[in-house]
C-alpha cells in the first residue's frame, strides 16, 4: 500500500537544470530572475518549489516547459535539451486559462487533439473513448455532469478543477503545476490535494509543483526546494519522508509541523529586504 | 423578454409612423411627385415596374456578394498575416489606417481606367470598401490573444498552425463576425457608388438613368429596394454573428441552443 517515500536511489534523472541563468528585459532594464541554478529531478518524483514572491519559481517552470529559453546554461528533459524531447507535458496555472468558446469537455479534451499519440486517433475516438476518459476525469474532481457547460457558467473553483483535468488528461510524463490550488478555498484545496496524490500514485508522472502553501508542499511532495530572491537561487533541498498515501491528519503530526516551521523560517530569511527596489 | 417585445413593437410603430407621416405631409402640403413622391406611389411604381427593376436588383446583389466574398478572402488572409506577430502588427498598422482613411469613392475612376466600365470595377470597389473592417478586426483579434492561452498550447508542443486554428482563429471569431455586418453594408455602398458612376446595370445605374429622365418615383423605388437589401444583409450577418459567437457575450441562449 505504501509507495516509496521518494524515488529509489540512483533513479533516472528526468529533468536537469545546469548552471541556468535567466535574465528578463534587455540593456538597461534587466532583471536577473535566476542565477546559475542547478536542479535535478528524478523520474517519477514529486518536487515542490517554494520561496518568496518574485524569486523565479514560475521562471524555472517556464524554462522546463520550453516557454522560455535560458539566457545561459542548459535545461535537459528526458536526456535531451528542452524542446527536442518527445515528452508529454501537462501544465496548470494559477488562473484556469480555459478557452471560453469550448465546453468543459472540449477544453479538457484539447491536449488529446494536439499531443501524439492521441492526436492521430482524435477524430476516430473523440466521441467515444476520449469522451469517456474526459468524463471520468471530470467525475473524479467532482465535475460530473458539467461537461457540456461553458467555463463562464462555472465558479472559479470549478474552472480550476477543469484546468487540472486538462493538465492530466493526456497522461503526461511531466506535470508542471504553477500554484494551481492558490485561488481555491481551504476545503476544495485539501480535497484536490488528495485527488492529486491519488493520481500521482496511480500514474507516477514527474511533478514540479510551485506553491506558496507550505502545508501543501509538505503534504504532496517527496522533495521540497526552497528558493531565495534576487538573484533567484535554490538555497535548501529537503526530502519529505512521510508515508503515502498521506491524509490531512498528517498535517497535525509534530514532525510535519516542524518541517513547515523550518521552511517558513528559511523563506523569511530568503525574502528580499523590503526597501531593495530592483 | 417582455421589455424586449415592447421595444420591438415600438420600433415597428416608429417605422410605420415615419411612412404614414411622410404620406400625410405630402398630401397636406400638396407636394408634387417630381419633388417627393408619396410612399404609396413609390410602392405602386415598384409593383408595376418590378420586371424592369428586378434584373438590376439581382445584379446589385450579385456584385455586392462577389465583392464581399473577395473582401473576406483577402481580408482574413491579410488580417492573419498582420495579426500573427506583434512586429507585423505594429509595423503595418499605420499603413492600414492611412489606406482606410482614403475616401474609397476616389478609387472608382482608377478601376474604370484599368478595367473599363461595367461589373468588374463595381466588384472591386465593393471589395475595397469592405476589406478594411475585416483586416483590422481579424488582426486586432489575433494580436490581442491572451499569452496564457498560447502558453497552454505551446507547453503541449503545438505547432504554430495548431495554435492559430485552436486558439487564434476561434478567439478572433467575435471580431471577425462583428466586422462582417459592417463590411457587408460597406460592400453594398461600394457597389452602388460604382454602378452610379460607371456601369450600365444595377440599381445604382437604374436610379441614375431614372433621375436624368425625371422619373422620380422610379428613383425612390430604387432607393426602397436598396434599403431593403441593405437591411436584409445586415440582419442576416447579425444573426450569424449571434449564433456563432454567443460565447463572447455569454448569453444563456447560446449555451442552450
Ligand atoms: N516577463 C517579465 N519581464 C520582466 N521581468 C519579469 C518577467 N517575468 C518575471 N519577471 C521578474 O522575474 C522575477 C521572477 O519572476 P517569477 O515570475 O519567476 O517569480 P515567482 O517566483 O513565480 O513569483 P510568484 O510567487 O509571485 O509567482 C521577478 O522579480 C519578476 O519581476
Ligand atoms: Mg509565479
Amino acid at each position: 500500500m505504501l509507495a516509496p517515500p521518494s524515488a529509489p536511489p540512483h533513479a533516472e534523472t528526468y529533468v536537469a537544470l545546469e548552471r541556468v541563468t535567466h535574465t528578463y528585459g534587455r540593456d538597461d532594464r534587466q532583471v536577473k530572475a535566476l542565477d546559475e541554478t542547478n536542479l535535478k529531478i528524478d523520474k517519477g518524483d514529486f518536487i515542490a518549489l517554494v520561496g518568496p514572491s518574485g524569486c523565479g519559481k514560475s521562471t524555472i517552470l517556464k524554462l522546463v516547459t520550453g516557454l522560455l529559453t535560458a539566457s545561459s546554461g542548459y535545461v535537459f528533459v528526458a536526456g535531451r535539451e528542452v524542446g527536442a524531447e518527445p515528452v508529454r507535458v501537462g501544465i496548470a496555472f494559477q488562473n484556469p486559462t480555459l478557452l471560453p468558446w469550448l465546453t468543459l469537455r472540449d477544453n479538457v479534451m484539447l491536449p488529446l487533439k494536439i499531443v501524439p499519440p492521441f492526436r492521430q486517433e482524435y477524430h476516430a475516438k473523440r466521441r467515444t473513448e476520449f469522451r469517456d476518459r474526459v468524463d471520468a476525469l471530470l467525475d473524479q474532481v467532482g465535475l460530473g455532469g458539467f461537461g457540456s457547460k461553458y467555463p463562464w457558467q462555472l465558479s472559479g473553483g470549478m474552472m480550476q478543477r477543469a484546468s487540472l483535468c486538462r493538465a492530466l488528461v493526456h497522461e503526461p510524463q511531466l506535470l508542471m503545476l504553477d500554484e494551481p490550488f492558490g485561488a481555491l478555498d481551504q476545503f476544495t484545496r485539501e480535497e484536490l490535494w488528495a485527488i492529486m496524490q491519488e493520481l500521482w500514485i496511480a500514474h507516477r508522472p514527474t511533478v514540479l509543483l510551485v506553491t506558496h502553501d507550505l502545508k501543501e508542499a509538505a503534504y504532496l511532495a517527496n522533495r521540497i526546494c526552497v528558493m531565495q530572491a534576487r538573484p533567484g537561487r535554490i538555497i535548501d533541498d529537503t526530502i519529505v519522508l512521510f508515508p503515502r498515501p498521506r491524509t490531512i491528519a498528517i498535517s497535525f503530526d509534530p514532525r510535519f509541523v516542524a518541517l513547515t516551521q523550518r521552511l517558513r523560517e528559511l523563506i523569511v530569511v530568503a525574502s528580499p529586504p523590503k526597501d531593495s527596489n530592483p | 423578454m417582455n421589455a424586449q417585445f415592447r421595444r420591438r413593437i415600438a420600433s415597428a410603430a416608429l417605422i410605420i409612423g415615419f411612412f404614414v407621416a411622410w404620406e400625410l405631409l405630402c398630401l397636406a402640403f400638396n407636394v408634387k411627385d417630381i419633388v417627393l413622391p408619396r410612399p404609396s406611389q413609390i410602392i405602386v411604381t415598384l409593383i408595376e415596374r418590378i420586371p424592369a427593376i428586378w434584373p438590376h436588383a439581382v445584379q446589385t446583389l450579385y456584385t455586392t456578394l462577389v465583392g464581399f466574398a473577395l473582401g473576406i478572402a483577402f481580408g482574413v488572409l491579410i488580417g492573419v498575416v498582420i495579426g500573427s506577430s506583434r512586429l507585423a502588427y505594429d509595423v503595418a498598422y499605420p499603413l492600414l489606417v492611412g489606406f482606410s482613411s482614403i475616401p474609397k469613392v476616389a478609387v472608382v475612376p482608377i478601376f474604370v481606367l484599368w478595367f473599363g466600365a461595367g461589373t468588374v470595377p463595381a466588384v472591386l470597389t465593393a471589395m475595397i470598401l469592405c476589406i478594411f473592417p475585416i483586416v483590422v478586426n481579424v488582426a486586432t483579434g489575433l494580436a490581442t490573444t491572451e499569452p496564457e492561452l498560447e502558453d497552454v498550447m505551446r507547453a503541449l508542443k503545438a505547432s504554430k498552425l495548431d495554435i492559430l486554428l485552436n486558439v487564434g482563429l476561434p478567439r478572433t471569431m467575435p471580431y471577425f463576425f462583428a466586422s462582417l455586418k459592417v463590411a457587408v453594408t460597406q460592400a453594398f455602398v461600394g457597389t452602388v457608388i460604382a454602378e452610379t458612376v460607371a456601369s450600365n446595370r444595377g440599381i445604382g445605374n437604374l436610379m441614375m438613368i431614372a433621375s436624368s429622365s425625371f422619373d422620380v418615383p422610379l428613383v425612390f423605388a430604387g432607393l426602397l429596394i436598396l434599403a431593403a437589401l441593405g437591411v436584409a444583409l445586415y440582419v442576416i450577418f447579425s444573426f450569424i454573428e449571434m449564433r456563432v459567437t454567443g460565447w463572447a457575450r455569454r448569453k444563456d441562449e447560446f449555451a442552450l441552443g
